[in-house]
């Protein structure tokens, strides 16, 4: 099958939905890759570039959508200003689209491209489980989308984000919050805390804590107990009280940070508003605020769409299109996302794609498949969040699971000691007393010399304990010279074998130990 | 030579057995302290040889040359990954030694003991010969699953505890008639009895006991042999028997534990056989694996700064651990922090890796071990796994109904990436899937490890 990759039309999107690193790979499942003229020019990916990596370029674009059999594209269709018609218009029947649809939002499109009877994969519907990371175009584009979100922030902030102490002075370190670690969070705390920032960051679901930390983050708590954890690795709505509480830590720090960056999404939602107007005023002057919900109206009061605002001394950065501003790098994952999506669409290798509705991944990207609606999907049947629950109860359960209560288990050894020495005490003769005494000494040496032998050279020491265990040679040399030849014989077996152990156990170690070099 | 001078020759012995092994507590020391008990022997073996009570010069003379020349041999010849096979022959040997001297002891009637003495001198001798047989027929049956004539999967008999404690009822039994017996001097066809109990005593233990508790096995024959050397000690009334038995008693026994706690296992469940009697089924291992090739892999390798390498048994097998040293000073010279991490059951038995590492020349002031290197697992750039499994297995952390939930494991997957060299993606010993193969930073670089190391290293160098 032929698939064509036509140039964005957008306006200031500069992704491309391949590059010739993925295209070749995409080419060895068997498919021939088209590729509109001059598509991945904004991305720095020249035409050539792509022939080398053995793409046909199409000069226009309405030879490609005809030509290919799929079209994979990074914005859903819409209106194309050079041919003055709708993109989906260029669709016919039985062509496959895959492409980010957003259906929640646009039942329009949606009833446009049914009608057209193609089949649609939406690459923002692949669910979100961990089969499907790999085509999880969302996670990579809010990854990009955070680190950005860090780079526009710098532009805009008049200091170092780094501690320094010059001979000029000493430079504190900026203070970045970062509201909301998911991909983007992450993303974005990751970047300040490269360029040095010191970086605080929250969070309504506390299973995200280990991770802020495990990057060197402080984690804001809330005093307030209260579960945020949503379904499909989202956050839900919050209680009354919860929202309060945290509001006013939201107040407290806007007074102490130096740049805040939001990334507070509930799926389906209008974004919360977590930064009032007062709090943007109660800022430091010269500080920054990035709004990464700006798309669905914003976490500050004060953000306005695809605009950079100065407001109370305050600069707030409202872009949607972060991952486009870093063309190169999206289209590279974008591309990587889709390849694996086609990977999974042909199992046979072969060039032929089959949407298997049986497939959970599948089935959840498409969103039309020959002309009928197919979305939403059924609810997703993984979910990691209730069986981590079970295993914690199980893990309680073994744990109250003990026979012998605790203090009977720790004076139990001490008490049968006891009893033995008492038994062996009152039965012993003497002469047996002083070999028991030199015995129970000797296990004690071996017990302290022994512990502080370096797990390193536990090998050696059994050779050698092999070696010094050969003592019991002396066992058969006191008994070889007895005038029974059995005894004689034995007793001469005995010092071979044993006289084995002797040399082998020492040479075998000194052997070894040569070897240990620094 | 006089009471007195042996009396003191065995007293230095028995220092200087203590000095070698204090001497293995540091890298430093460690060739000093074999030195010491080699010392310690010679003074032994001369102070009894010359001690007044041996005649027999020749065939004395004629066995410690004989045996001293096949042990030579064998410490020259043996290769590093077979040292526990050695070790294991080696301790078969001291059981085998103390049967024997038991068994001379036992018809050797010179002596004029009497009374309680008397008693007390036959139940040591009678426990001396039970523990020598278990030891020999117990570390046969190892050497035989080390090396692959046995099968190492546990071989469970219906009812083996009973059997077993069926076994130790006759063993005092048999004790007691062989102490009635031996008043009037007789008492060899129970005593011969008990020996056959013991050694079949010893092969059914070990037979029940699967390939990943190798090193517990390993270290518990080593304290057996010791106890073994000990109860003869006691038999013939010789402090420095007794002394030497002792300490090698102990260091397997700690050894065992180290090992027991190593794999979350308890001792007694050890000994008792079998694998996976834990509760519960295990969570499922859903996802894909990524695989990766030679060349990412060496990009990766080029981009990091601290990198960790894990070696596990596979390495050895594959013998790898050359070409791994090549590309560890590979990368230490174009100034990269490379460091190995060692877990306590990486071989097959305790220290194992640490030896076939420093046989391909890994320095050792570059290997960690678990405690040593597991927390700084979170700043490391790329782990690289070589044939290991259970050891990197991160269920045994969060899921409690694994096989091995509970086991200290290596905790790689905390590091920005992971390689996992692998030959196939079968499980490990323990029979576990392993969730740290489908991991998001973990990248599969399947094949035969030699293999691709070599191909890694030719990358490196390109």
């Amino acid at each position: 099958m032929k698939i064509g990759v036509p140039k964005e039309v957008h306006d200031g999107e500069k992704r491309v939905a391949t590059t010739p690193e993925a295209a070749e790979k995409i080419i060895k499942l068997g498919f021939e890759v088209l590729v509109e003229s001059g598509a991945g020019d904004n991305a720095n990916i020249s035409d050539d570039a792509y022939r080398a990596a053995g793409l046909q370029v199409v000069a226009s674009a309405q030879e490609l959508w005809q030509q290919s059999d799929i079209v994979m594209k990074v914005r859903a269709p819409e209106f194309h200003p050079q041919l003055a018609l709708d993109e989906a218009d260029l669709l016919r029947e039985g062509q496959q689209l895959i492409s980010f649809i957003w259906p929640a939002q646009n039942e329009a499109l949606m009833q446009k491209l049914a009608t057209k009877k193609v089949s649609v994969l939406a690459m923002d519907s692949v669910p979100r489980m961990s089969r499907a990371q790999k085509m999880d175009a969302l996670s990579s584009m809010a990854n990009i989308a955070g680190y950005r979100a860090i780079v526009e922030a710098a532009q805009h902030f008049g200091r170092f984000f780094t501690g320094q102490i010059t001979a000029a002075g000493k430079i504190p370190p900026a203070k970045v919050l970062v509201i909301g670690a998911g991909v983007a969070g992450l993303a974005a705390i990751g970047a300040a805390k490269g360029m040095g920032a010191i970086v605080r960051a929250f969070d309504t679901r506390p299973e995200v804590k280990e991770q802020i930390e495990s990057m060197d983050a402080e984690f804001l708590m809330l005093d307030f107990q209260e579960d945020g954890s949503g379904t499909g690795g989202y956050a839900k709505t919050m209680s009354k009280e919860f929202i309060e509480a945290e509001m006013a830590l939201f107040a407290q720090q806007a007074k102490e940070v130096d740049i805040i960056v939001t990334t507070a999404l509930i799926p389906g939602k209008p974004a919360p508003e977590l930064i009032t107007a007062e709090m943007v005023a109660s800022m430091k002057p010269g500080s920054v605020i990035v709004d990464l919900a700006a798309e669905q109206g914003g976490n500050c009061a004060l953000t306005e769409k695809n605009q950079v605002v100065v407001k109370h001394d305050v600069t707030i950065i409202g872009y949607t299109n972060l991952p486009s501003r870093l063309a190169n790098q999206s289209s590279q994952l974008y591309a990587t996302n889709l390849r694996h999506l086609l990977t999974d669409l042909t199992p046979g290798k072969d060039g032929n794609t089959v949407i298997n509705m049986e497939d959970e991944v599948i089935r959840g990207a498409t969103v039309i498949k020959e002309g009928n609606i197919t979305w939403p999907p059924p609810p997703p049947k993984l979910s990691a969040a209730p069986k981590q629950a079970a295993a914690s109860e199980a893990a309680a359960a073994v744990e109250t699971k003990s026979l012998i209560p605790e203090p009977i288990k720790q004076w139990l050894p001490i008490a049968l000691a006891a009893l033995v020495f008492f038994a062996v005490g009152a039965t012993a003769p003497t002469s047996f007393l002083s070999h028991f005494t030199v015995f129970v000494l000797a296990c004690f040496v071996g017990y302290q010399v022994i512990w502080n032998v370096s797990p390193s050279l536990h090998t050696p020491l059994m050779s050698v304990t092999n070696a010094i265990s050969g003592i019991i040679v002396i066992g058969a040399l006191v008994q070889v010279s007895s005038p029974d030849s059995i005894i004689g014989i034995l007793s001469a077996v005995a010092i071979l074998i044993a006289s084995i152990n002797i040399a082998g156990g020492f040479l075998v170690t000194r052997r070894m130990l040569e070897m240990f070099r620094k | 030579m006089s009471n007195g001078l042996v009396t003191m020759a065995y007293i230095a012995a028995s220092i200087l057995f203590i000095l070698s092994l204090s001497g293995l507590s540091k890298q430093d020391t460690a060739r000093r302290g074999n030195y010491y008990g080699m010392t310690g022997m010679a003074i032994a073996i001369v102070a009894t040889v010359f001690g007044g009570s041996v005649t027999a010069y020749v065939i004395l003379t004629i066995a410690l040359l004989i045996g001293g020349f096949i042990g030579t041999k064998a410490a020259a010849k043996v290769e590093m990954t077979q040292m526990p096979e050695l070790v294991a022959l080696m301790h078969s040997l001291v059981g085998m030694a103390a049967v024997l001297v038991g068994y001379a002891n036992a018809m050797d009637h010179s002596n004029s003991l009497v009374g309680a003495e008397k008693t007390i001198h036959e139940v040591e001798t009678y426990i001396g010969i039970f523990i020598g047989a278990v030891t020999f027929s117990g570390s046969v049956i190892a050497f035989g699953k080390l090396c692959g004539r046995i099968s190492g999967k546990p071989i469970l008999l219906p009812a083996r505890h009973w059997l077993n404690l069926a076994m130790l009822v006759v063993t005092v039994i048999l004790g007691g008639s062989f102490l009635s017996a031996a008043e009037s001097g007789g008492g060899m066809l129970p005593l011969a009895i008990m020996t056959v109990i013991a050694l079949v005593f010893g092969v059914h233990m070990v037979m029940a006991i699967g390939g990943a508790d190798m090193p517990v096995v390993v270290s518990m024959l080593n304290s057996y042999s010791g106890w073994a050397a000990a109860a003869t000690g006691f038999m013939l009334s010789n402090d420095l028997l007794i002394v030497t038995g002792a300490l090698v008693g102990s260091s397997g026994a700690i050894l065992s534990y180290i090992m027991c706690r190593a794999m979350n296992r308890h001792f007694l469940s050890v000994i008792a056989g079998g694998f996976g009697s834990a509760g519960g089924e295990a969570a499922e291992v859903v996802g894909d694996v990524q695989p990766i090739e030679v060349e990412e892999t060496a990009q990766l390798l080029l981009d990091a700064k601290d990198i960790v390498i894990i070696p596990g048994y596979g390495m050895a097998v594959a013998q790898a651990q050359h070409t791994v040293n090549e590309i560890t000073k590979l990368l230490t010279g174009r100034g990269k922090k490379v460091r190995f991490a060692i877990h306590p059951v990486a071989g097959r038995m305790p220290g194992h890796m640490n030896v076939l590492l420093a046989e391909a020349k890994v320095p050792y002031d570059i290997v960690f071990e678990m405690d040593e290197i597991n927390e700084d697992f979170p700043h490391v750039d790329v782990s690289i796994v070589i044939g290991a499994n259970d050891i990197v297995n991160p269920s045994a952390l969060d899921d409690p109904n694994s096989p091995i939930a509970g086991m200290p494991v290596l905790e790689c997957w905390k590091g920005a990436a992971t390689i996992v060299l692998k030959r196939s993606m079968a499980s490990g010993y323990a029979g576990v899937g392993n969730p740290l193969f489908v991991h998001d930073n973990t990248r599969m670089l399947f094949g035969d490890a030699n293999d691709k190391l070599q191909g890694l290293l030719k990358a490196l160098q390109g």
